[in-house]
C-alpha cells in the first residue's frame, strides 16, 4: 500500500528536476544531471513500484545523532523515510549514494520528507549529507564507497526469503558500478542462489566522473554481460514510463530482474549538452554561464520569471 | 598571511613525470579530482585510464612495476586502501614493487563522509612490511615529495593535499627528517599534514603567554626520525601529538612507542579522532568538533603542563575555508 499521492508520475518526475534545479543555482552546482536521467524511473519506482508504508521519520530531518555504536542508541538510518520495516513492505538501497540530491527531491515530491528537508543539505551537524550517508533521508546502508549496495541487498534479500517475506529488495545502481568487480561477484552470487526477490534499477547514462564511459573504461554490451548469468534483464528506454512500467513487473521466478534504465544526461536540460562530456558535477565557471544555463534550462522546465525572482533574492 | 597555491600537484606531478618515461600516470574515474586532467589530456601516453575499479587498478599497477615501469596511482585515500587491501598486500608490498600511491583528501578534508574520509589509513599501511608512508603539510611538500616517493626501493603511500593549499615551508621535502618549525623549552609538539598549520598558529599564540613550543613536523610516516624526536624530547616537560587521523596506530602512536622504547617518563597527550568515525561535513566543523585544531592543542598544552592561561579563540584566527565550488574539481569532492 503506498501512502495516497495525488500527483501523476510525470509530475512528480518534473518536480525533481525543478528541485535540483534551483538548489543547484542557489548552489552554483549540484548533481543536476543525475537528475536529468534517473527523474522518470526515480518518480515511477516511488510513485508506482515501491510497496513503502508511511514515513517513521519526522518531516524535518533530524540532526546528525552520532555514529553507530553499541553505546549510541540514538543513532539511526534514513531508511525511516521509505517506510516501516515489515514483512509485506519493499526495501529501497540508494547504491549511487552521490545521487542523494535527486533521491531528497523525490523524497519532497512524494510528501516522504518535507520541502525545508533540502536546506538542510550540507549543512553542518545535519544527517541530509551531500554524498548519502546511512542516516541521510532515504538510505538505509553505507554506499559511498560505490558497488556494495547490490551485495548487502542480496544478503538482506536472501534472509527475507528464508523468512518467507513477501516483501521485495529494490536497489538503484549507476552505471559506474558496473566497473567494479564487486557488482559481477554480487550477480553470481545472486543467481547460483536463485534470489528472485530482488529488483535493481540502473541509471545507464553513460557517465562517470571523467566524462562519458566509453573515454574511461568501457562496460562493452551490458545487458549481454548481465544476462549471461541467467538473470533476467529489461533495457529499456529511461525515459517512457510505459516501458518502464512493464520492465520493472518483469520478474522471473529464481532470476533476479535487472532493469537497464537507458537515459541521457541532460534529458528535460537540453542546455546542459553544452557541459558534455563533464557533466558529473555541474558547477558554473563563471557568472555569465550560470546565467544562461539558468535561463535556458528554466525555459525548458517551464519555470517562471516570478519563480526565478524568488531564486535571486532567495 | 601564508601565501595559497592553488592545484601544486597539477604542475609538479607533470613536471616531475615528462622528465621520467617510465613514471606512469594511473586514475580511476577521478583524474581531475586528483590534478591529473591536464596531465591525461597533454601527454596520453604516460597516462592509462583503469575505471573506477581499484582492486584491479593496484594488481595492474603490480604487473606495470615487473616490467620496469613505475606507476603513480591516483585516486582519493579510501580507495587506494581500504577496498583493494589484499591486492596491495600481495600484488605490491609483499614483492617491494616500486609503486607509488598517491591518495588525495586524507582524514576529514574531505565532506564526503566515512565512505571518503581516510582516517586509519596511516595505521594500516604503517603495519605493511615494505611499505614506506609519507604525507604533506604544504604546497611546498606537495610539490617536492615526488622526488623523495620515487627514490624508496619498495612500495610508498603518499597522503596529498590537493585545492587551495597554503605553503608553510621554504625548503624542499627531506626524506626520514623532521621539520623543526619552533624551538622551545616547555612542550614538544608533534604535527602531520594539515594539523601542522594548526599548531604553528597555537604555538605563536602560546608565546604570547610565555609557554613556549618545540614544534616538529613530521612528513615522513614510515620510517621515522627517531634520533630527531628523541633529541628534541629532551628537557621537555610533555609531549603533545596532533594528527589527522584517529589516535591508534599514526602519529600519536609513534611518539608513544619511541617514548616506551627510549624510556622517555614524560606525559604524552595524543590528539586526533579517538576510536570513532566522523561525518560528512566541512573541514572546519570537523576540525572543531574532534578537536584537530589549534584550540584543542592550545587546551591540550595548557592543561598537561598545568598552567592556568585561557587563549581565546580569537587569537587562533585566520581559519582557511575551503572552496567546496573550486572550479579545479569535476566531482563535488
Ligand atoms: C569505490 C569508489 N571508487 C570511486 C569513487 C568516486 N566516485 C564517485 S561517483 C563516481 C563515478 C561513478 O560513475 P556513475 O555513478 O555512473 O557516475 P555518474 O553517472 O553520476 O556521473 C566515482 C568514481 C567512489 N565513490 N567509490
Ligand atoms: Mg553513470
Amino acid at each position: 500500500m503506498a501512502i495516497p499521492n495525488r500527483k501523476s508520475t510525470e509530475e512528480i518526475a518534473h518536480g525533481i528536476r525543478r528541485r535540483v534545479f534551483f538548489h543547484s543555482m542557489r548552489n552554483n552546482g549540484g548533481y543536476l544531471s543525475q537528475a536529468c536521467s534517473a527523474a522518470e524511473f526515480l518518480a515511477l519506482m516511488y510513485n508506482e513500484v515501491l510497496n513503502l508504508g508511511a514515513p517513521t521519520l519526522p518531516m524535518t530531518p533530524k540532526p546528525f545523532m552520532g555514529v553507530p555504536s553499541a553505546s549510541n542508541p540514538d543513532a539511526f538510518t534514513g531508511a525511516g523515510y521509505h517506510g516501516p520495516f515489515a514483512p509485506e513492505y519493499d526495501r529501497f538501497f540508494v547504491s549511487p549514494a552521490h545521487y542523494a540530491l535527486v533521491i531528497y527531491s523525490a523524497l519532497i515530491e512524494m510528501g516522504r520528507m518535507g520541502e525545508e528537508g533540502l536546506e538542510h543539505f550540507n549543512r553542518d551537524g545535519g544527517s541530509v549529507e551531500m554524498i548519502g550517508a546511512e542516516h541521510s533521508p532515504g538510505m538505509e546502508v553505507t554506499t559511498g564507497s560505490l558497488a556494495q549496495g547490490l551485495s548487502m541487498a542480496s544478503g538482506l534479500a536472501w534472509a527475507r526469503k528464508r523468512a518467507g517475506e513477501p516483501g521485495k529488495v529494490w536497489v538503484f545502481m549507476s552505471d559506474g558500478e558496473f566497473q567494479e568487480g564487486q557488482t559481477w561477484e554480487a550477480i553470481a552470487a545472486m543467481n547460483y542462489h536463485g534470489i528472485d526477490n530482488v529488483g535493481v534499477i540502473v541509471d545507464v547514462n553513460s557517465q562517470q566522473c571523467d566524462g562519458a564511459m566509453s573515454s574511461v573504461l568501457d562496460l562493452g554490451d551490458l545487458a549481454g554481460r548481465v544476462a549471461s548469468f541467467g538473470a533476467t534483464v529489461q533495457s529499456v528506454d529511461g525515459h517512457d514510463l510505459d516501458v518502464l512500467r512493464k520492465a520493472t513487473s518483469a520478474f522471473e521466478p529464481g532470476k533476479p530482474l535487472f532493469v537497464l534504465a537507458n537515459t541521457s544526461p541532460f534529458q528535460g536540460m537540453s542546455h546542459l549538452k553544452k557541459r558534455f562530456p563533464r557533466l558529473h558535477y555541474v558547477r558554473f565557471k563563471s557568472a555569465e554561464e550560470k546565467q544562461d544555463m539558468q535561463t535556458e534550462i528554466a525555459r525548458e522546465l517551464g519555470i517562471s520569471e516570478t519563480e526565478l525572482e524568488a531564486l535571486a533574492h532567495g | 598571511m601564508v601565501e595559497i597555491v592553488n592545484r601544486p600537484y597539477a604542475s609538479a606531478f607533470e613536471t616531475f613525470a615528462v622528465a621520467r618515461p617510465e613514471v606512469l600516470c594511473l586514475s580511476a574515474d577521478l583524474t581531475s579530482s586528483c590534478e591529473v586532467d591536464g596531465f591525461r589530456d597533454r601527454h596520453p601516453d604516460q597516462f592509462l585510464s583503469l575505471g573506477m575499479a581499484e582492486q584491479n587498478m593496484l594488481s595492474f599497477a603490480g604487473g606495470l612495476a615487473m616490467q620496469g615501469f613505475r606507476p603513480f596511482i591516483h585516486t582519493f585515500a579510501v580507495f587506494l586502501y581500504r577496498r583493494p587491501y589484499d591486492q596491495l598486500i600481495n600484488s605490491i608490498a609483499y614483492s617491494n614493487r616500486k609503486v607509488r600511491m598517491m591518495g588525495f583528501l586524507p582524514g576529514i578534508t574531505t565532506p564526503g563522509g566515512i565512505t571518503h574520509q581516510a582516517i586509519e589509513d596511516i595505521a594500516v599501511m604503517r603495519a605493511i612490511p615494505n611499505m614506506t608512508v609519507l604525507e604533506t603539510g604544504d604546497a611546498t611538500e606537495v610539490e617536492t615529495v615526488l622526488e623523495a616517493a620515487d627514490a624508496v626501493d619498495g612500495p610508498v603511500y603518499v597522503r596529498i593535499l590537493r585545492g587551495q593549499v597554503p605553503r608553510l615551508f621554504s625548503t624542499p621535502f627531506e626524506f626520514n627528517r623532521l621539520r623543526t618549525l619552533s624551538d622551545g623549552d616547555d612542550v614538544l609538539v608533534l604535527t602531520s599534514g594539515i594539523c601542522t598549520e594548526e599548531a604553528m598558529r597555537a604555538a605563536a599564540a602560546l608565546s604570547g603567554h610565555g609557554i613556549s613550543v618545540h614544534h616538529l613536523h613530521a612528513s615522513t610516516i614510515k620510517p621515522f626520525d627517531r634520533d630527531g624526536l628523541v633529541a628534541a624530547m629532551r628537557g621537555k616537560k610533555a609531549v603533545v601529538t596532533l594528527e589527522n587521523h584517529i589516535i591508534t596506530g599514526g602519529l600519536g602512536t609513534i611518539a608513544a612507542e619511541i617514548m616506551a622504547e627510549e624510556g622517555v617518563g614524560i606525559p604524552l597527550r595524543r590528539l586526533g579522532l579517538n576510536d570513532t568515525f566522523a561525518h560528512g561535513a566541512s573541514r572546519p566543523y570537523l576540525m572543531k568538533k574532534y578537536r584537530l585544531d589549534a584550540k584543542a592543542l592550545v587546551d591540550a598544552i595548557v592543561s598537561v603542563l598545568g598552567h592556568s592561561v585561557t587563549i581565546e579563540e580569537s587569537e587562533l584566527e585566520a581559519v582557511r575555508l575551503d572552496e567546496v565550488h573550486s572550479s579545479a574539481k569535476a566531482e563535488a569532492l
